[in-house]
């Protein structure tokens, strides 16, 4: 097990250096004046030029400049944000709960719906609930998810009006943010129906940003069970006259759930994904919406550090899931 | 009936073994979905193809007298816009039918380049273990730790916003799946008697790679291609949806999407059609690409 961990770590580090080299050289690579990029300020008169030159270490050879990049990386300055003058590590920091509260509840909502619907449909195949669960999970696979989000705020806002447009709170509620999950907050204020408000507002987005990993998780139990199914030992447990739905909930699904498992660790890439176009439509305050805001403000150093985070994060995810798994099925980890 | 017919029959059977395409197409044909897929991608490709004449109106024309005009079903609707029009009056039918041919153009040619050079680096990466390989995989990681949309955004920050430059994001957001599948089938081909015997006869390392190992990795390739090509398309949207691809005018179905934001609270045509035409052709190539999974190796099998 320590080997394995071993080896999954030193496979991560050149890959996170790649990241940086990206990340590093995205500034440069964007056409113009990185001074006046990073600067904000157009027409500077040239002993400012050379002082921001120098203050930025710009003036020195392309690797030192890395070095310095790295350095800072590694204490956690990611620079500041040209429009908003906040560091950008702190910016991250205040939004990122939004979009983490989002992914949480869409994926639980995936996971929750997905497993018993895909267990169903593996134990009733050929069934007309197989088929038409089936045939609307490849759909809510192919769903473009920006159309899909304007559909339900078309229904479920506009003709219904059961559910706000936008905005991840009503404006008449200050909540006091502790854990910065405005669920939890909110039940810990004292403002009454704040929390029905938070809820009504993450409902939606939720919804939109669950549908893939829905579909993926439904799609992914069917065929991992079926094939469980038709193993020996499910034959063995049905002979010895167990109740089907012992052999199928404490036999099956078990084993069948290890590729599952793997199967929602890969969709923390499509949620953060799915959280750029979901948190633009909806106003969520979050990172995906901050970093699709850098881009049109050309605030580069937000989307510098935004990637780098982001990058960073789906690794060690992906490393955790890596380790879940050798976790659970030993087989892996020799 | 003699035991003698029965024999003579699997002969038969055996003798009359179909061509391995023949083969594939049986397969796939069995499949209903795949099939549906196949003939809703020909009819699109159509409608794309003879796009100039489908279409009832020119899809740039401006008529001042019908400004967000309903479908024709909906009271207030007409005959003369079957899928009403936007707000400075143009056909939404017409400019849906464009858009197949933007999409389906700007998709083929995204995934043709991003499968020519996902073979290319990953024959180079299975032919050459070692530095070259590890550095093309490790580069292949470091586009995989990103979120696809995230890695399409950045380079579309760095090149500027269009259509062009939002299909080259794609092209290199879909390589490294291209690389890593070549890589892998030719590996486990490069073990092979045949290739060693090819080696062994003397051929050179480009007909090995080319002629004898590429053939025998085509069957995942064809799937991702065709599943890619799907996934194309939606980024495609969705990068014309955020302003980062196609530019208006054009008629995109994502940056018609988006242009159409601001109505969607009194013209609900202008914002369901030109997503309903995405999830169309998503959901064929989708459809098409699980039937030929199947078809080409049962192996390959998943969820």
């Amino acid at each position: 097990m320590l080997r394995f961990l071993l080896t999954r770590i030193s496979l991560i580090i050149p890959t996170f250096i790649g990241v940086t080299l990206l990340s590093f050289s995205l500034i440069r690579l964007v056409p113009g004046d990185p001074i006046e990029l990073l600067a904000g300020e157009r027409g500077l008169d040239p002993a400012r030029h050379a002082a921001l030159r120098a203050q930025l270490g710009l003036d020195q050879p392309l690797l030192q400049q890395y070095w310095l990049y790295i350095q800072q990386v590694l204490q956690g300055d990611l620079g500041v944000s040209i429009v908003t003058k906040t560091p950008v590590m702190d910016e991250f920091l205040t939004l990122f709960p939004a979009t983490i509260e989002l992914s949480l509840f869409a994926i639980a909502l995936a996971v929750l719906i997905g497993l018993p619907v895909g267990m169903l449909a593996a134990v009733k195949r050929g069934s007309l609930f197989d088929y038409s669960s089936m045939g609307l999970s490849l759909v809510g696979y192919s769903m473009p998810i920006f159309w899909w989000a304007l559909l339900l705020i078309l229904f479920f806002s506009v003709n219904l009006g059961w559910t706000p447009v936008s905005g991840r709170i009503s404006v008449l509620y200050y909540i006091e943010p502790v854990t910065g999950f405005l669920l939890i907050d909110s039940l810990l204020s004292d403002e009454s129906g704040a929390f029905r408000s938070a809820l009504s507002h993450l409902i939606l987005p939720a919804i939109a940003l669950g549908t893939i990993p829905l579909a993926v998780i439904a799609r992914m139990t069917r065929s991992s069970m079926l094939e469980v199914l038709q193993a020996d030992y499910i034959r063995t447990a049905r002979a010895k006259g167990l109740a089907s739905w012992r052999v199928i909930i404490i036999h099956a699904l078990r084993n069948a759930l290890i590729p599952v498992v793997t199967v929602i660790g890969l969709q923390v890439g499509v949620l953060f994904a799915g959280a750029i176009l979901t948190e633009t439509i909806f106003a969520w305050p979050g990172i995906g919406k901050w970093l699709i805001e850098s881009v049109q403000r050309r605030d580069y150093p937000v989307l510098q550090g935004g990637v780098l985070l982001i990058a960073s994060m789906v690794m060690l995810i992906n490393l955790g899931v890596d380790l879940l798994y050798g976790l659970i099925n030993p087989r892996i980890s020799r | 009936m003699s035991s003698h017919s029965a024999q003579s029959k699997i002969v038969e059977a055996v003798s009359a073994e179909p061509h391995p395409l023949q083969e594939i197409w049986q397969a796939f044909r069995r499949n209903r979905g795949a099939l549906a897929g196949l003939v809703i991608i020909v009819l699109i490709a159509l409608t794309a193809i003879f796009a100039d004449t489908l279409a009832p109106h020119p899809q740039a024309e401006q008529y001042r007298d019908a400004f967000l005009l309903p479908p024709a079903w909906v009271e207030g609707g007409s005959t003369r816009f079957i899928l009403g029009t936007d707000d400075i009056g143009r056909d939404i039918l017409s400019r849906i039918i464009q858009g197949a041919r933007v999409s389906l153009s700007t998709g083929a040619m995204v995934v043709v380049s991003s499968l020519l050079l996902g073979i290319v680096l990953g024959l180079i990466s299975a032919f050459n273990r070692g530095l070259v390989d590890i550095a093309i995989m490790r580069l292949m990681d470091i586009m995989l730790a990103l979120p696809s949309l995230l890695l399409a955004i950045v380079i579309v920050a760095i090149l500027g916003p269009s259509l062009v430059n939002a299909a080259l994001a794609v092209v290199i957001v879909q390589l490294p799946h291209f690389v890593r599948l070549t890589r892998a089938a030719a590996l486990a081909e490069l073990g092979k008697d045949y290739v060693t015997a090819s080696r062994v006869s003397g051929a050179g390392l480009l007909r090995l790679m080319w002629i004898t190992v590429l053939p025998n990795c085509l069957a995942p390739l064809i799937v991702q291609a065709t599943l890619g090509f799907s996934s194309a398309i939606l980024d495609l949207a969705a990068l014309g949806f955020l302003g980062m691809g196609a530019q208006p005018p054009t008629p995109e179905w994502g940056t018609m999407l988006s242009s159409a934001l601001q109505f969607i609270q009194r013209a609900w045509w202008v914002v369901t059609f030109p997503g309903l035409a995405i999830l169309i052709v998503v959901l064929a190539f989708n459809l098409m690409g699980d039937g030929l999974r199947d078809a080409l190796d049962p192996k390959l099998k998943e969820g």
